[in-house]
């Protein structure tokens, strides 16, 4: 692997030379493990080994749960109580998954926020953060699609909704709609094929993981200076650097236990308080929900596709240069899209050179404003659409698009940045002294 | 008891504003009853659970299914395995597909499903509603109260005012905790209506809270094995997130000089 200087796995024993001429895989895992890392990283980067942990909970979880679930129209939701009420510790497995999810979501949002804060989206890390959006991606399309599974009330409502947001298409949508649902409307075609892909999807999720993984493994982390590590010999890089083993699988791990306690905790005592009573009543394609609400980690983009209604200005513009062809309906949909688009061309938006929000005085205030938008945004998402919300919606969405589209291009350009130490080891000296070389190990 | 309802009573009235305007109905009126299932260490109260299912047994059975629930695991409720068989011969029979005929009951059936009058089943039902909201959204009510679906129970049955109206041919009851204020279903339960073996209190209020509790149990049977393993869970990883922080300071020691004074 290129990147920065470090040691390599030697095979010394013979057992290990023969299979290391056959199959470099000890060496691959070694310098997976051994990649140096910048050793100032603070407690925003734990998150990925949070993801990834998650990851695994959620298939582990979930391929025990399959073993006890029927996808069909008429016998799922009895099957989640068969799982609930019959099935050894099922109820545990089920509610792990069930809030799983959730802390899969806290965490990604705290993980794409850090990379937008510290700027690990810009060069050359762009691959990784596509890569990470295209996880993301992912994960929504799994996310919403398990929640069909147990078929209650916000099940079928919310993929009703859902799916309808495609008929919104112009002249394609209603055939693009149907093949999604395998006919008409929701129903046992759509519940199966959900079944199919939230099975299929993890894995392609655990695969761009790896690629995630092994682009940022060659590019180096970023670290909260934002100063690249030193490169030009193994001794230089030392100074900058700790091998990810075991320097931060520990600290990580201390991190995950952390977070685990509270995740724990709320799968215990209450892990019905982020789902919806609804979900705990069958589906019923006569009855409509009073309020149909996505989880929440849904409504910051539900309340962008809400917002734009056909009275705001900028809807009619578009209905009118188009010819009616993108309505109210369908630009609330490229307008959610749209959203997670501009977070992922943000390695091409931002015209900073620096990429450490810490050493930007104008972007930070910026970016802690995101920060209050997206929080703005998720509760508006499950308000009602009705004022004074409407509103509200309208500003805040329009505040997640200038951020990305206008203030980033244009802070690069009028900002001007502070001093930024000259290496990752000033950095990390400046936080904790030097360190004592008698307490140094001599290896 | 009485202290408990006292206490319920006190806390209730504290937070009756904040759980008024959360509402989504706007006048719903949902009380914070203390059940002792509720917290942490709380657990189920087995008295109340037999006095919940007798009082469904002869009054919402009529009505309402409680189709999830196999007859089986009301030795939870601490009857034997036999007083379990008799009470399923006694009160249900199920259809049986082999025989093509109905026959009685047995614990291993589930209770029947009932939709004859169009009546919800109550499997699920202490999950399915949520007796507190918001306020504004945000689910703080929900955080220190829980989701409240018991409480919605209770205040339903016990919310109802004397007033009824005929809309479109059929007859709505006022209730104070229904969503609307108006509901179909006649007042099920009246003062006395049911005689317990231990000379409860068979009022509405008692009676409402008792079977709300009972449905709580029909829907969560495994809420205290949840919350046992919840308090074990984070026993074990406290300890493990303690062992953890140790270790890594220790292993980042030699590499962090001392912490400088202003840090």
């Amino acid at each position: 692997m290129s990147g920065i200087p470090h040691d390599h796995y030697e095979p010394k024993s013979n057992g290990e030379k023969w299979l290391n001429s056959r199959l470099p895989i000890v060496g691959l895992l070694y310098d997976t493990l051994m990649i140096p890392t910048p050793k100032n990283l603070n407690w925003w980067w734990i998150w990925g080994i949070v993801l990834a942990f998650c990851l695994a909970l959620q298939i582990v979880t979930g391929i025990v749960l399959v073993m006890h679930y029927t996808p069909h129209v008429d016998l799922a939701f009895a099957s989640i109580e068969h799982i609930m009420r019959n099935v050894n510790g099922g109820y545990m497995l089920r509610y792990i998954h069930m809030n799983g999810a959730s802390l899969f979501f806290v965490a990604v949002y705290i993980h794409i926020f850090r990379g937008l804060f510290y700027g690990s989206y810009k060069a050359p890390r762009e691959i990784t953060w596509i890569i990470g959006m295209l996880i993301y991606l992912m994960m929504m399309g799994t996310a919403f699609m398990g929640y069909v599974l147990p078929w209650g009330q916000m099940s079928f409502w919310g993929a009703t909704v859902i799916t309808g947001l495609f008929g919104a298409i112009p002249f394609v949508g209603e055939a693009i709609q149907t093949w999604l649902l395998g006919g008409p409307a929701v129903d046992n075609a759509t519940l199966n094929r959900f079944f199919s892909l939230h099975y299929l999807l993890p894995f392609v999720i655990a695969a761009l993981v790896i690629v995630h993984i092994w682009a940022f493994h060659t590019t180096g982390n970023n670290n909260p200076t934002g100063v690249e590590v030193r490169r030009g010999s193994k001794a230089e890089a030392e100074k900058d650097t700790l091998p990810f083993w075991p320097y931060f699988v520990i600290k990580d791990l201390f991190a995950l236990a952390v977070i685990l306690v509270v995740f724990w905790a709320i799968v215990g005592y209450m892990p019905n308080y982020l789902g919806h009573p609804d979900n705990y009543i069958e589906a019923n394609p006569l009855v409509t929900p009073a309020h149909i609400v996505p989880e929440w980690y849904f409504l910051p983009f539900y309340a962008i596709l809400r917002a734009f209604t056909g009275e705001v200005w900028v809807v009619q513009f578009a209905s009118f240069i188009t010819g009616g062809i993108v309505d109210a309906k369908f630009f609330g949909v490229i307008a959610m899209f749209g959203a997670i688009l501009a977070m992922a061309l943000a390695p091409w938006l931002d015209t900073s050179s620096v990429r450490s929000g810490k050493y930007r005085p104008m972007f930070k205030w910026w970016f802690y404003l995101l920060i209050i938008d997206f929080f703005a945004l998720m509760w508006l998402g499950a308000m009602p659409a009705e004022e004074p919300y409407a509103t509200f919606s309208l500003i805040a969405s329009a505040y997640w698009f200038a951020y990305f589209f206008v203030i980033l291009p244009i802070l690069g350009v009028i900002e001007k940045p502070l001093a930024q130490p000259e290496t990752i080891e000033e950095d990390f000296n400046a936080h904790y002294g030097k360190a004592d070389a008698d307490a140094t190990p001599a290896e | 008891m009485f202290k408990k309802l006292a206490i319920g009573a006190a806390f209730a009235l504290a937070l009756t504003p904040a759980a008024s305007i959360a509402a989504g109905g706007g006048e719903q009126h949902i009380e914070d009853f203390a059940f002792s299932f509720e917290g942490p260490f709380g657990t189920w109260d087995q008295h109340q659970l037999q006095r919940g299912l007798q009082i469904y047994t002869e009054v919402c059975a009529a009505c309402h299914g409680l189709q999830y629930v196999p007859l089986r695991d009301l030795t939870a409720l601490g009857y034997s395995e036999e007083e379990v068989i008799a009470y399923a011969a006694e009160n249900f029979e199920v259809f049986d597909p082999e025989l093509d005929d109905f026959r009685p009951a047995i614990p291993t059936d589930h209770f029947p499903a009932n939709t004859g009058v169009g009546a919800p089943d109550l499997s699920l039902m202490a999950k399915a509603r949520a007796g507190f909201h918001g306020p504004y959204g945000l689910g703080i009510n929900q955080l220190v109260k829980g989701m409240g679906g018991a409480e919605y129970i209770a205040s339903l049955l016990d919310g109802y005012t004397g007033e009824e109206k005929e809309e479109a041919g059929s007859v709505l009851y006022e209730n104070k905790a229904f969503p609307g204020g108006w509901i179909s279903m006649a007042p099920p339960l009246s003062d006395e209506q049911v005689d317990f073996a231990d000379g409860h209190s068979n009022s509405v209020e008692h009676m409402s809270e008792d079977v709300s509790a009972f449905l709580m149990w029909a829907a969560e049977p495994k809420m205290m094995e949840r919350k046992n393993a919840g308090f074990v869970g984070v026993i074990f990883l406290t300890v493990l997130s303690v062992l953890l922080y140790l270790v890594n300071k220790r292993l980042w020691a030699p590499h962090k000089g001392k912490l400088r004074k202003e840090d």
